[in-house]
């Protein structure tokens, strides 16, 4: 640090003042959003493969003697639901449920629309025309609608739900890549790669695709928290998993009938969903920060 | 010599960022009397747009000292930066009015031409609504917008570059302020329309009598257009004077440097650039700033106390102890275009 | 000039955009394995009634004939037969629409109340007060799943606290006002945090504009700039997140209708499928994809008529 000179102390004071704020918005704040997050994941994940370590009971079990016992009774750390079933056994268990599907679904989704968006805009002309006229036209409908209306004609089942979000939610990431590949088609990078004359597959996945990835690494955790959401919503509309496997959003739809008396059987599961949730949230606005300084 | 109308004494502004603290203003004393033109000039960075900001209290919320006075004669003789915001409002535009470097950032995109005039005229004057619209009508014809009366409803984005600065002239002038200044208002337009807004500028600072800050990097402009020349580095003024006597006879390195890097120098073979950059304004040195840049510098320069000294008449002061030797080792400056 | 020279353009687009969902919606139906004739019937299954709904879908046509004769059917509004019901499938979907409506149009203009002042002065005065709590609880919010934040509505509200009904769509402009108050703020939340932060974005880039210091230096009072040239710039950022999002609300409002028992037609959509009844299903999907091209138009204008540089897209 190049010695610097002070009139007064009071000078003096202020530069050293100004010197510690600096510091503190440095890399390894920027970096406890993301750890945090992280962090809650993998409890969350732990959690739930562990849960035959974490609790004796079963998720199905009935206990005839302690039908809709509020937390902490009869052995129940978090009660049980109206057949006597343990809620912390089926918290945990049903959430392998919603898990992979944030996983499954997600992972699948980024992967193929990535890669259209990619083709799409790399490729242009004819082709971009097509596939941007798809994605639009699955944009004009709400996503939840256009959901429901496939698992309600595939008939409702852990694997439709897996493809109804499938078929519907590629176009999100198709269109991010896109756009960045139309823009990163005209960067210096590009053209020296096209002019050494690379086959485009490598000018694609080699040189474009690492440079934008951020943009659609970032959007993957939002649609993550969105498809945790949304696999509890379809659970919650009785269009998912058919009981009695536990399932959040299922289970919140049947505590919903015993709200005025066991409030904790709606609750508690929902508490979980937002719990990961937040998790995502978190890690995306810690992957943004680090890949994309300056938002703030 | 007219009366002064604002005189600035001693002023500091600075501001916090990423890097520190940043000296933009560093103790700048000046006067400007009524109906006079001053040119400010110095690079960027210098602190001179800084000075114009902190003059009508416009600097970001990032400020973190402000010291010294600018005191507004006609107003008995009140010090600006005492003023609370709500009081210095009284003053902006009707006393005191500023153009910026980009006019096409510099006005509303989504309100038109004309409703951004008529709010000015309003701002301190209680006329009907059609005495606003004639009177915003007979200022877009006074800065030479033609057809003006049809493109009041136009908007910013229907205009060119020039024409924009011209309607800024206008909104600034809506008040009749008593002193104008202008941040490098051709800075960002091209050398035929420069030409045309710098006489529009001098044009109607002889009509209106009032006084004219005129800022720029450009020190050919400044001497065209000014009486008196204040010089900027590093947030600090190292030289001023009648502009004549700064053209003709610099006494600071720096305003050397100046001329000696107009395109008028190439006929004598003398084009030089001034080699190496700003200094940090965060980390400012003891001694003189400009030692690091300057072709004479000595051992001494780098632990001099700097102030200004004398060193000519009416009112000719520079920031370098070493002024009088360089007059004396000079040869006289002679820039016929520009004198 | 007009200010809105692109609109026949985009009228002409949205009327490509229409032709395009019913395609989807049609075939949607085909997505069903197995006949569609024996899944529409279900229990009310006849020979003679299957081979009526053959005739009538053109099963045994080329699926372009099939398609003309979807859209022959709709351009009658007929939307096909619910046998569940026993009515025209139009005849059921728009005895649902009401509500939906009211409750869409109820949070957008809630979601409007809440997250403009928020929003704007969280730019205003970042990291004061106002800003730091919105952060935390719009982040939260965002990450509960709307039918959860409805049930918590309800038991804090409803249950514990009787201030609002647990269900139902009321009697009359006021009835619905009071009834609907709880599902409109559960979506309004969701919707907010978008806003919030869209607009807090925005205000902040405007105040840093040079032209709010031309209006500065006009010596109008600081509440004129700030609702003048700021707001009326920052709002503009917002009116088109509004829009892409309103896809959000429109899905928010098929899980709240069902937490809070609204008979609109995301119950309806739910309903029938359990059901099985596809006419209705196809029907309600098409309606709603219809609802969100129609806001996304809507959002077109608005912004059209706010900012007079949007008209000007010819040939973009």
């Amino acid at each position: 640090m190049s010695a610097s000179w002070a009139a007064s102390p009071s000078e003096l004071l202020m530069q050293l003042a100004t010197r510690a704020a600096v510091r503190k918005r440095s890399a390894v704040r920027r970096r406890l959003t993301l750890i945090s997050g992280l962090a809650m994941l993998g409890l969350v994940i732990a959690a739930v493969l562990l849960a035959p370590v974490l609790t004796g009971q079963s998720a199905t079990a009935i206990d005839v003697l302690h039908p809709l016992a509020p937390p902490g009774t009869g052995g129940h750390l978090l009660g049980t639901d109206q057949y006597g079933r343990d809620l912390l056994a089926r918290i945990l268990y049903g959430g392998r449920i919603d898990l992979a599907i944030a996983f499954g679904a997600t992972s699948v989704t980024l992967v193929g629309g990535t890669v259209i968006g990619l083709l799409a805009g790399y490729v242009g002309g004819r082709l971009d025309s097509v596939l941007m006229r798809i994605v639009d036209l699955f944009f004009a409908f709400p996503f939840l609608v256009l959901i429901i209306a496939i698992i309600a004609m595939l008939g409702p089942s852990l694997f439709n739900m897996f493809l109804a979000i499938w078929i519907t939610s590629w176009v999100s990431y198709a269109r991010i890549m896109r756009a960045q590949t139309v823009t990163a088609k005209k960067q210096q990078y590009v053209l020296a790669a096209k002019a050494l004359g690379y086959s485009g597959f490598r000018v694609m996945f080699r040189h474009i695709l690492p440079n934008t990835a951020a943009a659609v690494i970032i959007f993957s955790m939002v649609d993550a928290v969105g498809n945790i959401i949304l696999a509890a919503s379809l659970g919650f509309l009785g269009l998912g998993v058919q009981p009695p496997t536990p399932e959040w959003g299922s289970m919140i739809s049947d505590g919903q009938n015993y709200l005025l008396t066991s409030w904790w059987l709606a609750t508690l599961p929902g508490l979980a969903v937002v719990v990961v949730g937040v998790a995502f949230s978190l890690i995306g606005d810690g992957l943004a920060d680090i890949l994309r300084p300056g938002d703030r | 010599m007219s009366s002064p109308l604002l005189t600035v004494r001693d002023l500091h502004s600075y501001l916090a960022t990423g890097q520190g603290v940043v000296r933009a203003v560093d103790g700048v004393s000046f006067t400007v009397r009524q109906a006079e033109v001053l040119g400010i000039v110095g690079e960027s960075g210098s602190g001179k747009t800084a000075t114009c900001r902190t003059i009508m209290g416009l600097m970001p919320a990032s400020i973190v000292h402000t010291g010294g006075e600018v005191i507004y004669h006609p107003h008995g003789d009140v010090n600006l930066l005492k003023l609370s915001d709500r009081e210095f409002q009284g003053l902006r535009g009707a006393d005191l009015a500023m153009i910026f470097q980009d006019p096409m950032t510099a006005l509303n995109p989504v309100l038109s031409i004309g409703d951004q005039l008529i709010e000015a005229i309003n701002a301190h004057s209680k006329l009907t609504a059609a005495e606003s619209r004639a009177r915003a009508v007979e200022l877009l014809e006074r800065v030479g917008i033609p057809a003006a009366s049809r493109r009041m409803r136009d908007y910013p984005f229907q205009f060119s570059g020039g024409m924009l600065q011209r309607a800024l002239i206008a909104i600034a002038l809506a008040s009749s302020p008593r002193l104008l200044l202008a941040d490098e208002p051709t800075t960002s337009l091209d050398v035929i329309i420069q030409d045309q807004i710098l006489s529009l500028l001098l044009e109607l600072q002889q009509d209106t009598g009032m006084s004219l800050i005129l800022v720029s990097h450009d020190l050919a402009v400044i001497s065209e257009m000014c009486d008196r020349i204040i010089v900027m580095y590093a947030g600090q003024v190292v030289e001023e004077g009648a502009a004549a006597d700064i053209i003709t006879a610099p006494r600071h390195p720096y305003t050397h440097a100046l001329l000696d890097a107009l395109p008028h120098s190439a006929a004598r073979g003398r084009l030089r650039s001034i080699g190496g950059s700003p200094p940090s304004l965060v980390d400012v040195s003891p001694g003189c700033r400009f030692a690091p840049r300057c072709r004479f510098v000595t051992d001494e320069c780098l632990t001099w106390q700097t102030e200004l000294v004398e060193a000519g008449e009416r009112g000719h002061a520079a920031r370098c102890w070493r002024h009088q030797e360089l007059a004396e080792r000079q040869e006289p400056w002679q820039h016929s275009e520009l004198a | 000039m007009s200010r809105f020279g692109t609109l026949p353009r985009r009228l002409v687009h949205v009327a490509i955009v229409m032709f395009g969902i019913t395609l989807v919606t049609f075939f949607l139906l085909r997505l069903i394995p197995g006949d569609p004739a024996l899944a529409i019937l279900g229990s009310s299954y006849t020979h003679s009634r299957a081979v009526a709904i053959d005739n009538f879908l053109g099963l045994n046509r080329p699926i372009w004939t099939q398609y003309g004769l979807y859209m022959a059917r709709l351009f009658h509004g007929n939307m096909g037969y619910s046998y569940f019901y026993n009515e025209p499938a139009t005849t059921v979907i728009l005895q649902h629409i009401g509500p939906t409506i009211f409750l869409v149009i109820y949070s957008a203009v809630l979601a409007a109340i809440i997250a403009f002042p928020i929003g704007f002065v969280s730019g205003l005065h970042r990291s004061g007060a106002v800003d730091q709590t919105a952060r935390v609880f719009f982040t939260l919010s965002f990450a509960m799943p709307a039918f959860w934040l409805g049930i918590i509505l309800l038991l804090i509200f409803s249950v514990h606290l009787p201030v609002f009904p647990l269900s139902g769509f009321g009697r009359g402009i006021t009835g619905h006002l009071y009834y609907l108050f709880l599902p409109a703020l559960t979506i309004a939340l969701g919707f907010s945090t978008v806003l919030v932060r869209s607009l807090r974005a925005a205000t902040i880039a405007t105040l840093q504009s040079e032209f709010i210091d031309t209006a500065r230096m006009k010596g109008i009072s600081w509440s004129r700039v700030l609702w003048r040239h700021v707001f009326r710039n920052a709002v503009l950022a917002v009116v088109a997140v509004y829009g892409v999002n309103l896809a959000y609300l429109i899905s928010g409002t098929v899980l709240v209708e069902n937490v809070f028992s609204l008979p609109g037609l995301g119950t309806l959509l739910v309903s029938s499928v359990s059901d099985r009844d596809y006419p209705v299903v196809q029907g309600v999907t098409l309606l709603f994809a219809v609802l969100i091209v129609l806001i996304n138009l809507m959002t077109d204008i608005t912004q059209a008529a706010l900012d007079p540089r949007v008209g000007q897209e010819i040939g973009t």
